[in-house]
């Protein structure tokens, strides 16, 4: 159950480092404000050309390795913003002779360029592969960096992105500003469907659950033992249900707890050797079920919902309270359409 | 995933001092514009009303002035932090911004408004409050960031102001209603659903969904206004416990959260509306009492 930190593998930093989305921009939101304060009252337009603060944005990708030629980016335990430019949800690289494989290609174009080069600099070698385990921007934004041929998901994935993109992209800019900036849908070209695909020396196990969203891919890398699970598991961050099924959640967390793995990689979360993540995943949709259908059979309003008590283990969890409220207006309305008698009467 | 609107719901007051706190300065040339749009907005209206307005609103709102002349006119009114309105601190979903409006700290409240100052449409709703409670819960379209407010007003003639500023993206009230992709929704049209809870005081808790388009009149296919205005709560006497106006800002299949005092021997609360092309709709919320007694927001802050 040891959480995997940086072990005496070949662990390095990807990128410039001049900024990181933990470290913060050049300039702090507080100092851009003081700066804005003190401009305000004579030179007006200065400010909007004040040159320190139009430094370039830049992911500073530090890859973690957790076994030999595996790597994991982790994203920060946040809700999108402008400060971590979207990169919340972690990505797994593979070294293999072909090339590097790799799985969610992050939530921008910015990010995906720099993950190429990331991978470059690991493996020394460009990218053969890269597995897209679910639809949501976080996870597939970064796609334009690599040859759509080169991109595989399962057609769900690809359905859902068509029809959902280009509103995730709007929500992307508003929420993450300029680190989006050029960023633009790019749809895989290659389906993937349960089978194994093997790839200079490795062998990719892909399997196609559903439950976070309508389709999500979990990776098993056979000869690592390193299972990328997606968003079906969360660790010490709250998981998110804007498109739940939540038994078909239930049942591919029992799939995943079946599966022989050395290392499970959440999609947003510390990588682990057991099964915690996917013990905890499951504990959190039951209280968070349970806690809104309790709410709803109250009477409660949805913003009265929302300030229901959680349990006390969930308070070390990453944005509980936030992914809760949002997890009520995911799941009030379909309480009330689908529990509610009909009483429309004749005039 | 993390997304579909994740935006802090901030309280309002940064946005008093600078209206574009929230725009990045290392925007590049979006930024830049924005920038420039707003001081340009600072510029036009600072010299004449800011520093009065900063001091009068506690949300800063580039508005207030035209909101206390629309919904107060020579009126006078409170900022009072007795009304509460609750919104949730991130947006899901621009057309479906749940929000409670809630001025049952205060005696004797005649009537309840709802208003968003800039959204296209400012008035969200009225509750007229005769034999019930000034409280109202319901959904909402929101264009953009906006403070979204509840004014009381009392028996002695005086307007008591709440609010909190919501942060969002856009394109609540210009966006067509979802049941347009639906090729069966004029079947819908006047479906509703409801269920009645008793309150710990003996009052009557009802949440109702009346299933309409909601048409704003303003969405990019051109579909004209199309909403219910009207909402009549009556007891079986027929006696009037409250009315509501409801505007087009009211978000799709509206769902609402009141409280009233139905008659507890009553079988059940009726509810007679009427949209703006005339249309009229009639519901009975049947009294089952099956539900436990629990008394709103305080009994869920109590567990």
């Amino acid at each position: 159950m040891a959480v995997i930190r940086q072990k005496q593998l070949r662990s390095a930093t990807c990128g410039s480092g001049q900024s990181s989305p933990a470290s913060g921009r050049g300039i702090s939101r507080r100092a851009a404000l003081e700066r804005l304060a003190a401009v305000a009252a004579l030179p007006l337009i200065v400010g909007a050309f004040d040159e320190a603060a139009a430094a370039p944005l830049n992911y500073s990708l530090k890859p973690v390795a957790i076994t030999e030629g595996v790597w994991v980016l982790y994203g920060v335990p946040e809700a999108i913003d402008r400060n971590n430019g979207g990169a919340i949800a972690n990505v797994t690289i593979f070294d293999t002779s072909d090339g590097a494989v790799i799985v969610d290609s992050g939530p921008s174009k910015r990010f995906g360029l720099s993950l190429v080069e990331c991978a470059r600099s690991l493996t020394g070698k460009g990218v053969a592969r890269v597995y897209l385990t679910h639809f949501h921007p976080d996870h597939v934004f970064g796609n334009q960096a690599f040859e759509a041929q080169a991109l595989a998901a399962p057609q769900g994935v690809i359905d859902g992105l068509a029809t959902l993109g280009e509103d995730f992209a709007s929500a992307m800019y508003h929420a993450a500003g300029d680190w989006m900036r050029g960023t633009e849908l790019v749809l895989p070209g290659k389906v993937v469907i349960d089978g194994v695909e093997e790839i200079g020396g490795r062998r990719f196990v892909t399997t196609v659950l559903a439950g976070h969203t309508n389709s999500d891919l979990i990776v098993r890398e056979a000869t690592s033992g390193v299972v990328v699970a997606g968003d079906l598991v969360f660790l010490d961050r709250a998981p998110t249900t804007p498109h739940a099924d939540l038994p078909k959640w239930r049942s591919s967390l029992e799939h995943i707890a079946r599966i022989d793995a050395q290392h499970i990689v959440p999609g947003h979360g510390p990588v682990e050797d057991g099964f915690r993540g996917a013990v905890q995943t499951r504990e959190w949709l039951a209280i968070v079920e349970e806690t809104i259908r309790e709410a709803f059979e109250r009477g409660l309003s949805m913003n009265e919902a929302m300030t229901s008590p959680l349990p006390d283990w969930t308070k070390s969890i990453a944005l509980a309270r936030y992914e809760f409220e949002r997890s009520v207006m995911h799941f009030y309305p379909k309480l009330e359409a689908g529990n509610w008698p009909r009483v429309d009467k004749p005039i | 995933m993390q997304l579909t609107k994740p935006i802090q719901a901030s309280p309002g007051m940064s946005r008093a001092v600078a209206p574009w706190a929230g725009v990045n300065m290392r925007f590049g040339l979006l930024g830049a514009c924005l920038l420039a749009i707003s001081l340009a907005t600072a510029i036009f209206w600072w010299p004449a009303s800011a520093a009065a307005e900063g001091a009068d609103d506690p949300l800063g709102s580039p508005m207030w002035s035209e909101m206390k002349a629309q919904f107060f006119a020579n009126a006078s009114f409170v900022f009072d932090d007795r009304v509460k309105v609750l919104v949730p601190s991130i947006v899901e979903n621009q057309a479906q911004v749940p929000v409670t409006a809630d001025a049952r700290a205060l005696q004797d409240v005649r009537k309840l408004v709802v208003f968003a100052d800039l959204n296209p449409i400012q008035h969200v709703l009225t509750l007229g409050v005769l034999k019930a409670e000034p409280f109202i819960a319901f959904r909402m379209k929101v264009e953009q960031g906006t403070p979204v407010r509840a004014a009381a007003l009392t028996g002695d003639g005086v307007w008591h102001v709440g609010g909190v500023f919501l942060d969002a993206a856009g394109g609540g009230c210009s966006a067509p209603a979802m049941a347009r992709n639906d090729s069966d929704w004029t079947d819908t049209v006047g479906h509703a659903q409801g269920k009645l809870y008793r309150e710990l005081d003996g009052s009557v808790r009802a949440r109702f969904r009346l299933r309409h388009p909601m048409d704003t009149g303003l969405a990019r296919d051109n579909t004209p206004a199309y909403f219910i205005e009207k909402l009549d709560m009556r007891s079986d006497a027929g006696e009037q416990l409250a009315t509501l106006e409801i505007r087009e800002p009211v978000s799709e299949d509206p769902t609402l959260t009141m409280v009233v005092r139905l008659p507890l021997q009553d079988a059940g609360l009726t509810i007679l509306g009427r949209d703006n092309h005339g249309e009229e709709y009639r519901s009975v919320i049947p009294a089952g009492w099956r539900q436990s007694a629990v008394g709103a927001a305080g009994a869920a802050a109590e567990r």
